[in-house]
């Protein structure tokens, strides 16, 4: 643990993004406007955001836009790795738990080569057993260690609610503070390409209300070396969301080593008409209906919220106070989503500065089914998304 | 110098009994004594260990005067519960405190213990004390949780004592991370992860101990099978009620839960055992007079004479009273002293436990 600490004053910093993920959602709001905050290179204008060219500005991203030298081509499961390797090179107790991480190399190669690099007592190969490792992950961590416990797919985690509910969640509480347990737990989940219902979840809505858990949601290669570090970093028990359909992603990120901050949103594409709120795949579905917006005249602006829990509202608001409309667009289920919480949170906050209803495209409440045309219906497309912003802009 | 001629003339025999004197007479030898546990082990693809137990005449005044407390503790929460101090769960320990004590006996503080809600003794046995037991009970701040855990939620960070949980079974798992952790670290030290003769039916312990057995882990599975899971008999859950056989490719030993030197005797078997080769599972053949918990009268499944026929023949406290007494390590007397004692000390504890401030709302969401 001590290790772990001193990182957090040791590590070299070459972005000014980088924050402590000290999972504490006042210090996120204490450093108030940030330079270049997370997003496409936006220019501040006496802190007030000026609209950048009405672009999709998919080419400027925060990756390269931060780096100091020319970085290098990865794949999101690679950077995800690199956090993985990076923060074991550093870190004796942080270690990996999951089926298939070692030997095979991760069924999606998050964990490929880190098995001969590291070991067998370090990356542990476990049988299917998903409720038994992850108390086990659990009960390391009480005991000092950091692992990181892969689900193969989310969706098998349901089987460690328990554990993940009772013991990792509030183990820190009911203890009177006594044990900390700074386990990653990490896997894909999503719909897939007709992977049939059960392989198709979104756990996140699951997990939300789990007091002592923190959620977040990788999208892009740099977020997700970035978030993987933070979340091993973190004393708090970090959910970090992958998506099945998005390991593939290329992106040019910085060589030097950098932290993103747990509790921060990122602003994809600044704009002034209206503020969509999204996270994970769909911010892809956002950024094609933004093309589409952009040639009807429409300026949206774009933000992936990142972290599920909690919500950075100081984002979020400073959002909504410009542009006074939201939409929120995730692949959870309509019924107790992600955008239930955010609709709520942001009226509870944000009242007075619409000027229009939230509206919220959320996947349809059904299980996913295997049929390719069905299952694409289950999941908000942009073209529903261009509908909606004309509406929420009439 | 008359009075120091008088003081010198008064022979200490007569001299008035205080507690001091008490202790003074009740042996603190740490001469060895062998006894023998009241029945052999019996075991499971392993060779028992043997029946013969080294103690000494002050680990057995310490046995009694330690399960004592516990018995003692138990009791008053009874009474606290009943005047509404203690609220929500109870799950009671009197009749089993030879485990809890046992255990201790064979064991250092770098071992680890985990256990399920039934955890006040096994939080004395680890240095816990009273005020910060009473005072969790009943929701303080000087509570051992701060308040915020309650009767189930009982930890003790730093003699690894790890609590203290609510969901059957669902430590078993945390059990075998600690014992991952201590393999991890090479300590040489193990874990005792404790469950009951009902949560023995969870999958997830067979989880764990497949786990355990592949990494060779020094997980030591402990069944504290006290025959009922709350209101259900043992023959009515399992289907196999021989808890120690259960690891199948895992050893398994079968101790006397009620008498302590045969659980000390075990736990030190086990532990060497668990981190030379990996895990072992132990059965703790053993009773509470309790139900379930304060709201179980524990009669309805059990007769009110099986209950009083296991005090009779079997209360560990009683064991270890008749073994000091047989072997002249104090007259009943003293041992009566020393119940006196506890009986003060527990009061006490409760006495400063009920003065001891509530956290206000404003700490709901720290500590």
């Amino acid at each position: 643990m001590a290790a772990a600490s001193s990182l957090h004053v040791a590590a070299p910093v070459a972005t000014p993004r980088v924050g402590s993920s000290a999972g504490n959602r006042s210090a996120s709001a204490a450093r108030g406007v940030r330079v270049a905050a997370a997003g496409s290179g936006a220019a501040r204008a006496g802190g007030r955001l000026v609209a950048r060219a009405a672009v999709a500005a998919k080419e400027n991203s925060p990756a390269s836009a931060a780096s100091k030298s020319d970085g290098h081509e990865v794949l999101l499961f690679e950077a995800l790795r690199e956090a993985l390797i990076e923060e074991m090179k550093v870190d004796p107790t942080v270690c990996v738990f999951g089926e298939d991480v070692g030997h095979y190399g991760g069924s999606y190669k998050v964990t490929k080569g880190l098995a001969e690099m590291f070991g067998d007592l370090r990356v542990l190969d476990t049988p299917i057993a998903e409720n038994s490792f992850t108390g086990m992950g659990v009960g390391a961590a009480m005991k000092g260690l950091r692992p990181v416990i892969e689900g193969m797919n989310m969706g098998f985690l349901l089987l460690a609610y328990n554990q993940i509910s009772n013991n990792c969640g509030m183990l820190h509480y009911t203890s009177g503070g006594q044990f900390k347990i700074p386990v990653v737990i990490r896997g894909p989940g999503g719909v897939g390409r007709q992977l049939g219902a059960e392989h198709s979840q979104r756990l996140e809505s699951y997990f939300q209300s789990i007091p002592g858990l923190q959620m977040v949601a990788c999208s892009t290669p740099y977020n997700a070396k970035g978030l993987m570090k933070a979340a091993i970093r973190s004393e708090n028990p970090v959910v970090l969301f992958e998506h099945v359909l998005l390991y593939n992603l290329k992106e040019k990120i910085p060589d030097e080593e950098y932290v993103l901050c747990l509790e921060e949103a990122e602003m994809v594409r600044p704009g002034e008409h209206v503020t969509i709120l999204t996270y994970s795949r769909m911010r892809y579905h956002v950024m094609q209906a933004a093309k589409t917006l952009v040639n009807k005249g429409y300026d949206p602006e774009v933000i992936d919220i990142r972290s599920l829990k909690p919500f950075d509202l100081h984002t979020i608001g400073n959002s909504i106070k410009k542009t006074h409309r939201v939409l929120i667009v995730e692949e959870c289920m309509r019924t107790g989503g992600i955008g239930a919480s955010l609709r709520s949170a942001i009226i509870d906050n944000f009242w007075d500065y619409l000027d229009a209803p939230i509206m919220c495209l959320s996947s349809q409440d059904v299980p996913t089914p295997y049929a390719a045309t069905l299952e694409d219906a289950t999941v908000v497309q942009p073209a529903q998304i261009v509908a909606a912003v004309e509406q929420i802009c009439r | 110098m008359a009075a120091a001629a008088l003081l010198r003339r008064i022979p200490a025999a007569r001299a008035p009994p205080t507690a001091l004197m008490a202790a003074r007479t009740i042996s603190d030898s740490t001469a060895p004594l062998t006894i023998e546990t009241s029945v052999p082990f019996t075991s499971h693809i392993v060779d028992p260990p043997s029946r013969d137990v080294t103690t000494t005449p002050a680990e057995l005044l310490t046995f009694f005067r330690d399960m004592s407390l516990m018995r003692r503790m138990e009791i008053a929460a009874d009474s606290l519960y009943k005047a509404k101090l203690i609220r929500g769960f109870c799950h009671l320990y009197d009749g089993q405190e030879a485990v809890a004590v046992g255990m201790e006996a064979a064991i250092t503080r770098s071992d680890s213990i985990i256990t399920a809600y039934r955890d006040h003794c096994i939080y004395l046995a680890r240095g816990g004390d009273l005020v910060s037991a009473f005072a969790e009970l009943m929701g303080r701040q000087a509570g051992c949780s701060r308040g915020k855990g309650g009767s189930m939620h009982f930890y003790k960070k730093d003699a690894n004592f790890y609590g203290g949980h609510g969901i059957v079974g669902a430590q078993v798992p945390l059990g075998c991370g600690l014992a991952f952790a201590q393999k991890y670290r090479k300590e040489e030290t193990a874990t005792f992860a404790l469950y009951g003769d009902g949560a023995a039916n969870q999958g997830q312990l067979f989880e764990a101990l497949n786990i355990s057995a592949l990494w060779k882990l020094p997980s030591i599975l402990v069944c504290e099978n006290n025959h009922y899971g709350m209101g259900t008999a043992e023959w009515r859950a399992a289907k196999s009620p021989a808890y120690y056989k259960r690891g199948d490719y895992v050893p398994g030993l079968k101790v006397d839960g009620m008498d302590v030197l045969a659980v000390k005797q075990a736990c030190k078997f086990a532990k060497e055992h668990a981190v030379a080769n990996g895990p072992i599972v132990l059965e703790m053949d053993t009773y509470r007079y309790h139900g379930h918990s304060m709201s179980d009268p524990g009669s309805t499944y059990r007769t009110r004479d099986e209950i009083s026929g296991v005090r009779q023949e079997r209360d560990p406290i009683e064991r270890v009273r008749k073994l000091i007494l047989a072997h002249d390590l104090a007259t009943p007397a003293e041992l009566k002293d020393t119940e006196k004692e506890i009986r003060k000390e527990v009061d006490d504890a409760i006495a400063k436990a009920k003065v001891s401030v509530a956290f206000s709302v404003l700490f709901l969401v720290s500590l």
